[in-house]
Order: C-alpha cells, then sequence, then structure tokens
C-alpha cells in the first residue's frame, strides 16, 4: 500500500493500518477476536507474522475461501474454523497458556470498555451486567511482550473510551504498552500518556478534547501515516 | 497382556456417573467436545451436576445440549458468551457460575491431575478474579513468600501472585481423534485444547475416539494421553462442522 493510498484509510481500516506497523518480521502475534484481526489486512511489505490462538494453535492464516475444504478441527479463539499454514504447530492449552504468561507471544492486540492513563484495561465485565467471560483475556495482558489497544476513540456516545483512571472491573493492571485509535497513537510511559501520533487532518488539540485523561504532547507529534 | 477397555456409551456411563456428580468437559466452543458421551449422559437421566469446562459450546451442541437438558447447577469456566441459553440460565438463577481465567483454569486442572497443591499465577490480579482468594507477595529480603492480608492496594512494583488452588472431578469424557482399545490417545489439531490436562484429573475417565484402533497400532511417541489413566473408549464420531 502507497503512503498516498493510507493517507485515505478512516475509522478501523486506519486503527489497523497502524497497529500493524508495531509487529516487527517474524513475530509470534495474538489478535482479539474482531478488529484485532484486521491487522492482518494491512501487514507492511517484509514483515510476516506467526499467528497464536489460545487454544492452542500457531500459524493461522483465518477462514478458508467459499467452498473450500479445510479440517473442521482448525479453530481460531472464536471457534471459528481457520486455515493452518506450513510450519504452524498445535499444543494444548495448558502449555499455550504457559506460552502466553511466560512471555513467549511477541505482541497481543485486544479491545478495550475503557483503558486508562496507566495503561489499566476494562474489557471484559460492565457492572450490573452478566459477563461473556474473560476468556483468555487476563493471561493475556500478564504476559505477553507488548500489549496493544485498537479502540475508537469514543464510545457510541461520545463518550472518551481513554480515561484519566477507570473506574470498571479490571482486565488486568499496568499492562498495557500503546493504544491506536482513529484519531492517534498513545504510548503509556511512567510519566503519563503520550501522544505519538496523531491521524492526517487532526490536530493535537482535537485528540485532547475527546480524550478522557490528561496527554503529555511533545513539540513535535509524529504522524500515524509515515514512511515505516 | 494389554486387556481392552472398549465399551458402550451406555454401558461407561452407568458404572461411572451419577446424578450430583462432578465431571470435566474439555473442549474448545464446539471442537474436542466429547457429544456422544454428553448425550449418553443426557439419555442416561443423569442431573444435579457440576461441570469444569472451558465455555458451554454454541446453543444447541457440544456441552449446550446439557444446558438445554437442565441438568447442570453448577459451572465453572472462563467464558459463555457463545452461548446465549447458558447465559439466560445463569441470570434466572438455574445455572451457579463461576468464573476463572482460562489459563489459571487449565494450571487448577493440571495440579489437581499431578497432585500439586496450588499455583501462584499473576494472573487475575487487582481484577474481580483476586476476590475471595489468597494473595503472596516475594520478600525478596527475607528470601521467601508472605501471604498478604486485609485490602490489597495495586502495586506494580511489588512481586505478587495469587494462589489458585488446584481442581479435581469424579469423571472426566475426553475427545480423542484416535484411541488404541487399552485408551492410548492421539488428539487432532485444536481438539487437543483442554483434554490432556483434564484427562488427567478425573477419578474416572471415559474416552470417545473418532476412531478405535488395535494396541500397538500407535507409536509410543505419537500418544498424547497414556492408556493407564482411561478407564473405558467408546466409539465417538468426527467433527464435521466447527
Amino acid at each position: 500500500m502507497t503512503r498516498e493510498e493510507a493517507m485515505q484509510l478512516k475509522g478501523k481500516d486506519l486503527i489497523a493500518y497502524r497497529t500493524a506497523r508495531l509487529f516487527q518480521d517474524g513475530d509470534v502475534v495474538n489478535l482479539g477476536i474482531g478488529m484485532p484481526t484486521k491487522c492482518l489486512d494491512y501487514l507492511p511489505d517484509g514483515v510476516d507474522v506467526w499467528v497464536d490462538s489460545e487454544n492452542g494453535v500457531v500459524g493461522l492464516t483465518g477462514a478458508p475461501a467459499e467452498g473450500e475444504w479445510t479440517d473442521p478441527n482448525v479453530v481460531d479463539a472464536g471457534g471459528k474454523v481457520s486455515k493452518l499454514r506450513v510450519g504452524g504447530a498445535c499444543f494444548d492449552s495448558f502449555r499455550s497458556f504457559g506460552f502466553i504468561r511466560g512471555g513467549h507471544i511477541d505482541c497481543t492486540v485486544l479491545g478495550a470498555y475503557e483503558v486508562d492513563a496507566e495503561g489499566n484495561l476494562a474489557n471484559w465485565m460492565i457492572p450490573g451486567k452478566t459477563a461473556a467471560g474473560m476468556g483468555g483475556a487476563m493471561d493475556l495482558v500478564t504476559g505477553s511482550k507488548i500489549t496493544v489497544v485498537m479502540t475508537t476513540q469514543t464510545d457510541k456516545a461520545g463518550n472518551p473510551k481513554i480515561v484519566q483512571k477507570t473506574e470498571m472491573p479490571l482486565t488486568g493492571y499496568h499492562c498495557i504498552d500503546y493504544i491506536v485509535t482513529e484519531m492517534g497513537c498513545f504510548a503509556v510511559t511512567p510519566e503519563g500518556l503520550k501522544l505519538w501520533e496523531v491521524a492526517p487532518g487532526v490536530t493535537p488539540e482535537e485528540v485532547q478534547a475527546k480524550t478522557g485523561a490528561k496527554l503529555i504532547i511533545p513539540e513535535n507529534v509524529g504522524s500515524m501515516i509515515k514512511d515505516y | 497382556m494389554a486387556k481392552s477397555k472398549v465399551t458402550t456409551v451406555e454401558e461407561a456411563i452407568a458404572k461411572y456417573c451419577h446424578d450430583g456428580m462432578s465431571v470435566l468437559l474439555p473442549g474448545f466452543v464446539n471442537v474436542g467436545v466429547s457429544e456422544v458421551l454428553i448425550e449418553g449422559l443426557i439419555a442416561a437421566g443423569i442431573k444435579d451436576i457440576s461441570v469444569i469446562s472451558n465455555n458451554t459450546s454454541v446453543p444447541h451442541r457440544g456441552i449446550g445440549k446439557l444446558v438445554d437438558a437442565g441438568v447442570i447447577k453448577a459451572i465453572t469456566c472462563s467464558h459463555i458468551g457463545n452461548n446465549a441459553v447458558t447465559v439466560q440460565k445463569v441470570v434466572d438463577g438455574e445455572i451457579n457460575l463461576t468464573f476463572v481465567p482460562q489459563g489459571s483454569l487449565c494450571e487448577k486442572v493440571r495440579a489437581g491431575g499431578a497432585g500439586i497443591g496450588g499455583v501462584l499465577t499473576p494472573t487475575g490480579l487487582y481484577t474481580p478474579m483476586m476476590d475471595g482468594k489468597q494473595v503472596v507477595e516475594w520478600d525478596e529480603e527475607a528470601g521467601k513468600f508472605k501471604f498478604l492480608e486485609g485490602e490489597i492496594v495495586p502495586d506494580a512494583s511489588k512481586k505478587r501472585f495469587i494462589l489458585e488452588l488446584p481442581l479435581h472431578a469424579d469423571v472426566c469424557f475426553v475427545h480423542a481423534w484416535k484411541a488404541d482399545k487399552m485408551g492410548n490417545v492421539v488428539y487432532r489439531r485444536t481438539s487437543r485444547n483442554f483434554n490432556e490436562a483434564f484427562a488427567t484429573a478425573g477419578d474416572h475417565v471415559i474416552v470417545e475416539a473418532e476412531q478405535i484402533v488395535e494396541i500397538g497400532e500407535l507409536d509410543p511417541d505419537e500418544i498424547m494421553t497414556p492408556g493407564f489413566v482411561v478407564d473405558a473408549v467408546v466409539q465417538g464420531r468426527a467433527l464435521t462442522e466447527a
């Protein structure tokens, strides 16, 4: 994808494009169900990643084409059938989580109900509602080398998803390294939440206005679209 | 002389299953679930069971059939989101639900099957999964762990772990791709999931195998669960759709 094409990306496509540029060639990545899997559509040239799935497999490559047979015993973390690339491997669940907690996964990408300036993540339980369950999320955020949240800047009601300190039940404490939204890219630092890059046409002030946490804004904030 | 453990679903259920039992049900959504044994359990009218599983499949399939039958009184799992029937029964108070993070669930069962008194994990610290559990902190100077008492204030600089206690059950239903007649098992692809760990933590283990082969046909190096932990082998069926 050329820089000019990338400049036209909006919303979830822009978020996926930028998030995919956090991956290094050869990384083992665990991508949450939904938006995170979109990163695979935007991998930079020369970057090949190995997709880990918590149910005990590495090397998933996504759904088969219409009418194409694949083994129904190969599924992703959502239980959906997936193809498995040459070189892929299957293992049991307790070793899968050993790899996850033990720091063998290079990058985990997942969504959020809320994420805060300290890197605390809430993405599994809304008080007063019956939760679907955390599945493997609490283990993933505990052990991955890098953990990234992909989210829209605000929820449907317009409330910021990035807050100073979340009051929601946590998935993980101090576990998030980067946050990518359609407005910007943020890094959790010991000093606070730093605005690292902004989307084309967006000013740091506009990002701050839609963020519920005080941002550290460097003099020269980068662009989410650049030559990587 | 190696003896065959092959039997019928009806006989295996009659011999090892009873009302009020706890049962380990491996499987991830619809894959690696012992659906033939689950159907046998329902046909035998076994009720008031406590289930340990990762999730409850999708509605009307796999573990979802037990949910439909209304025979589950309690479930310990990491996720119920794929099955709206389960969610409704939990909301209605018909099923008593306990969530455990997926990795902790594996380790609890592994510990239960391996004679280990518990495991220390960072997973779930400062989340609702810490409630009611013991938390330990590594004291570098003293060179030992100490148990924390009272309110625990989050502190990223401290090396803390939740103590997860072992889980064990009366029975485990294992889904094998291939099993020989004495119960040596090979799993296929991601249907392996929880089967390997769970097979160690049931007082009695019943294997349903897609293919039952003769003793000696499996190479010793390919066997993932050795037959000595297995009590019975029944004919299963292959998964045609995930």
